[in-house]
């Protein structure tokens, strides 16, 4: 039942709307039906399914508006919520900043990101693809952990403007740890995809054992400057949350790291280096995205620094309005800063055995872990190294090292960025290998 | 016996939703009927016995949120979520497997009964060892509620409204120029059932008051802020009402205990935040820390409450949040060091205004309070039913919770709080006694690796102390250390009127991610020799 037809979740949405007293209403229904199996010590430990479907309601009055939410869908409730919404709206003081609803915005591309196979999955699938895991795991001697967890969804939108929207997605990850008995190696992998049929779980599990034998034994060198490789899941780790400091409004009202001295922004400038060119896209086959935002608007492409230079900032429909600018589709905040989908960083060619090929002496980092920001105003975040780090020395691996912390600003690496490799997806991300010189690392850490 | 209990209401509620009438903001905690929720359960409960399961639980829950947000003197939003449904977990063939559903009928309910035990069978076929389930008796029919003494939720919105305004108001007036504000409270109705014959319900109340202030100096492009020092609590809305007698006064900044001052924190952080602006950046190097505990529950929840979760220690949590260096080995040897003998550090689920207080667990088992470092040495970890038989314990610790009715409960951190000093001692009186130190209050940055060993923190605000006294305010501050070494460079404790509670709503753990609130009581406490970095850096 969660995962609604566009015909069954336009009838509930075109019920609720009719117990609507409010000048305005938004209705956002939104429902999920998937699995996951989890196992540990090479068994397995949890494994459940989950359906679950919510509809949230935001009414109205004026610029007053009160929002509610209720998973229940008989129509008693249906006027429950719609009424709690509004009796909240009358309660809230108005909202200056409040942007009256969009009509249709259509026409709307097809979205790429429902795939059946995906949809399909079931207990016994996904318990298969784990028993092959832990089948690599005790081949290798080395002991298990991992989470499988798949889904599909719907989301469906209706206001009182004319505005419907509908569609349906479909996600599985994998994720896998293998470490040996002494506790002296550890190696992960994962990955996401909107197909099934792209993910195999078992080579992944290969992966993770070889980088687990591998980073056993490791010893530790000083912390200090090193030029480092990062395989693409560290360097989707550290730069995932670049591209959520491109808002404009935060830009220009002076708390953001694209804020200048004295006032104004960044736009226009060389910021980054100039290998580095960073967009969203909804419509990439590599990691499809919806084709409208919430409020309706159609997505688009977005580039939002190309050749290291920024080119655009996200303006939501408020601050767009304010500034006498086009809003950016889904702006003012959230994953990719706008423009829906997630962020692609466009990349070279060549692995991360190219990059590290090309390197005298430095580091391969094949994962981040606990990245906290510590300054806004430089972007520095913290860190850990995990699951297998190791010193290049002539274009070679030399020896496995112990974990570092580092502090460092993603901005100050991305202006250090020496060398590129073939941008992968990873998780919510599109992204190269990269080579960055001058990377600060700043403790040892025990931790395997 | 228990599971007899499917009679002529159940019958009666085939097909018909069970939250079936409209109902208003003051009437949203009126709870589901007790007797209601017991028919349910039995239908969960026979039906997971029928379909072949050797052990089944059931949760039905209703989970209330509220917030109210406001910024630069704006309501942004005042929104109500209500969920409601039940999750059944059962074990067969020796596996654990786990449904859940929010349709509420009795069919539902035993359709998803059958499913939580296909599951377990589907994977018993790949599964190790069976579980081993701790004893566990079944309590029969009891209750527990939150000690609070003014429910949050009938307390009218405009109130709360007019609370951020005043506060957002005080920010501006006192030279803020960005404020984030909010208030939320959340109030979780949990019934348990379980084969064990336990059926129990709970009215679980927390609150969650917060802003953050930002001044920007547009001059130098310089900015800085500074959050709230309050704590969430497991109280009602009497938190609000501030009380003089709850107050720690005479420091660099007021400090509340079971009452907070919104208004007052405001006022006072506005004028922090010029001061921070103009602080002097810090010479890296080794400090003795004085950490109030605005600051130091989240290095004892980092460092302390997650590497003594037996989950943790186990490898369960290998893929995700990592494992731990608390390894078995060092409990056993009844001698390892964790820190000073002056520390002591208990997992309590009793403390009264905690966010982790409740009755009974999520698996039906009373609550308590233990020790988990005792004088410096680790005595104890963090159970539930399943890992009990580990650590040679004949009953769970109690610490098994799930955030939703949709999610599968598991071994979730208890309060793990610091013990007070028996001296007397202020934190006025223990700055006298450092030489060359940072006094450091309020969360702020948190790192730490996945087997606990190295962290790094930073606070809200950062004092320098020179010779026994604060000289002014530092910036850029953060320590770096190992926390064995952290916990046993410790120099003193304030005494029993300084403790306070610390907290969060949002411990994240487990795969799908689940989220748990949880305080840690502490009192101020000095850290000798401790290694401080400075964080400043420069852009363009």
């Amino acid at each position: 039942m969660a995962l609604l037809t566009k015909e069954e979740a336009q009838a509930i949405l075109k019920k609720a709307l009719s117990y609507s007293k409010a000048d305005e209403v938004e209705l956002s229904l939104r429902g999920s039906e998937g699995g996951n199996i989890r196992y540990a010590r090479n068994a397995v430990s949890t494994a459940g399914e989950s359906s679950t479907m919510s509809l949230s309601v935001s009414s109205t009055f004026g610029k007053q508006t009160g929002n509610a939410s209720i998973n229940e869908f008989d129509d008693a409730s249906l006027a429950k919520v719609v009424a709690r919404s509004e009796e909240l709206a009358r309660l809230a003081p108005p909202n200056p900043e409040f942007m009256p609803a969009l009509g249709d915005q259509g026409p709307y591309k097809e979205g790429k990101g429902f795939i059946a196979a995906t949809a399909a999955m079931t207990p016994d699938t996904r318990a298969e693809m784990v028993a092959k895991s832990l089948q690599a795991a005790k081949d290798a001697k080395l002991e298990a952990a991992g989470f499988l967890e798949n889904s599909a969804g719907f989301g469906a939108s209706m206001n009182n403007k004319g505005l419907f929207l509908y569609s349906r997605n479909t996600d599985v990850s994998f994720s896998v740890t293998l470490r040996n008995e002494a506790g002296t190696g550890s190696g992960y992998a994962e990955k996401s995809f909107n197909d099934v049929n792209m993910l195999d779980a078992l080579n992944l599990t290969k992966v993770a054992a070889y980088k687990a034998n591998a980073s056993a034994t490791a010893k530790a060198i000083e912390p200090g400057k090193y030029t480092v490789i990062l395989e693409p899941l560290a360097a989707a780790d550290l730069m995932a949350g670049v591209i959520g400091g491109f808002d404009a409004r935060s830009a220009e009202e002076g708390r953001s790291i694209l804020s200048k001295k004295g006032g104004g922004t960044r736009l226009g400038e060389q910021f980054l280096s100039e290998l580095v060119t960073i967009y969203t896209d909804p419509y990439d086959e590599r990691m499809p995205g919806s084709p409208f935002t919430g409020e309706g608007t159609p997505t688009e492409k977005i580039v939002w620094v190309e050749k290291g230079v920024v080119k655009n900032l996200a303006y939501s429909r408020y601050w767009a309005a304010k500034k006498g600018v086009k809003p950016t589709p889904g702006g003012g905040g959230g994953r990719g800063g706008g423009g829906g989908g997630g962020v692609i960083f466009a990349g070279g060619s060549g692995t991360t055995e190219d990059l590290i090929k090309s390197t005298e002496k430095g580091i391969l980092v094949t994962r981040f872990w606990y990245i906290r920001s510590v300054d806004q105003q430089t972007g520095l975040v913290t860190g850990l190294t995990r699951d297998g780090t190791f010193y290049i020395e002539n274009g070679k691996i030399a020896f496995p090292i112990k974990n570092f912390r580092f502090n460092e600003s993603p901005i100050i690496a991305l202006n250090n960025v020496e060398a590129l490799g073939t941008p992968v997806r990873q998780g919510r991300v599109v992204i190269p290998p990269m080579k960055i010189r001058d990377f600060t690392f700043t403790s040892l850490s025990d931790a395997v | 016996m228990y599971l007899s209990g499917m009679g002529l209401g159940a019958t009666m509620l085939q097909g018909i939703p069970v939250l079936g009438r409209d109902i208003s903001i003051g009437e949203m905690l009126t709870p589901v009927d007790v007797a209601l929720k017991k028919t349910l359960s039995d239908v969960a409960l026979n039906a997971a016995k029928s379909k072949g399961a050797t052990y089944a639980d059931v949760r039905i829950g209703r989970y209330l949120n509220q917030s109210v947000n406001a910024r630069n003197g704006n309501v942004q939003g005042v929104s109500n979520s209500e969920s409601y449904g039940v999750g059944i977990r059962v074990i067969a063939n020796g596996c654990w497997g786990f449904a859940s559903t929010n349709k509420m009928t009795k069919d539902e309910i035993a359709k998803a009964a059958g499913f939580a035990v296909a599951v377990a069978k589907a994977n018993a076929k790949i599964s190790g060892e069976p579980v081993r389930l701790a004893p566990q008796k079944g309590y029969g029919e009891v209750s527990w509620k939150t000690p609070f003494e003014k429910n949050a939720f009938e307390v009218p919105i405009k109130d709360k409204v007019d609370l951020l305004l005043a506060v957002n108001a005080e920010g501006m007036k006192g030279g803020a120029t960005q404020i984030m504000s909010s208030l939320g409270f959340v109030n979780e109705q949990k019934y348990f059932a379980s084969t064990d014959g336990s059926y129990i319900d709970q009215d679980v109340h927390r609150i969650w008051p917060t802003f953050t202030a930002t001044k920007i100096d547009r001059a130098s492009g310089a900015f800085e802020s500074r959050s709230s020092l309050s704590a969430p609590m497991g109280l009602g809305y009497e938190y609000l009402i501030p009380d003089e007698k709850e107050k720690i006064k005479g420091g660099p900044a007021t400090l509340y205990k079971k009452r907070y001052d919104m208004l007052e924190d405001m006022r006072e952080a506005a004028a922090h935040i010029g001061e921070k602006i103009k602080a002097k950046s810090i010479e890296p190097g080794k400090y003795d820390l004085v950490l109030d505990p605005t600051h130091l529950f989240l290095t004892i929840h980092e460092s302390v409450g997650h590497p003594t979760e037996l989950d943790r220690v186990l490898g369960y949590e290998a893929n995700y949040a990592g494992t731990s260096f608390l390894t078995l080995d060092k409990w056993e040897s009844k001698k390892f060091n964790f820190g000073n003998k002056l520390v002591n550090i208990v997992g309590d689920k009793l403390e009264p205004g905690s966010l982790g207080a409740v009755g009974y667990d999520d698996e039906g088992v009373k609550c308590g309070k233990w020790d988990i470092i005792r004088d410096g040495i680790l005595v104890n970890y963090q159970a539930i039913r399943d890992q009990a038989h580990i650590l040679g314990l004949n009953a769970s610790q109690g610490c098994c919770y799930a955030d939703d009715w949709s999610s599968v409960q598991f071994q979730r951190m208890p309060n793990v709080s610091l013990q007070p000093g028996k001296t007397p001692m202020s934190a006025a009186e223990m700055i006298k006694g450092v030489e060359k130190g940072i006094y450091m209050l309020g969360r702020n940055s948190y790192s730490i690796d996945q087997q606990r060993y190295n962290f790094q923190f930073s606070s809200q605000l950062a004092y320098e102390i020179k010779e026994g006294k604060i000289v002014g305010m530092f910036k850029d501050a953060a320590y770096q250390a190992n926390t064995q070494e952290f916990w046993n460079s410790c120099a003193g404790l304030c005494d029993a009127n300084d403790y306070r509670l610390g907290g969060t709503f949002n411990d994240g753990k487990g795969q799908p991610s689940q989220s748990s609130a949880v305080s840690h009581g502490c009192p101020t406490a000095r850290f000798n020799g401790v290694n401080v970095i400075n964080t400043g850096r420069r852009i363009g």
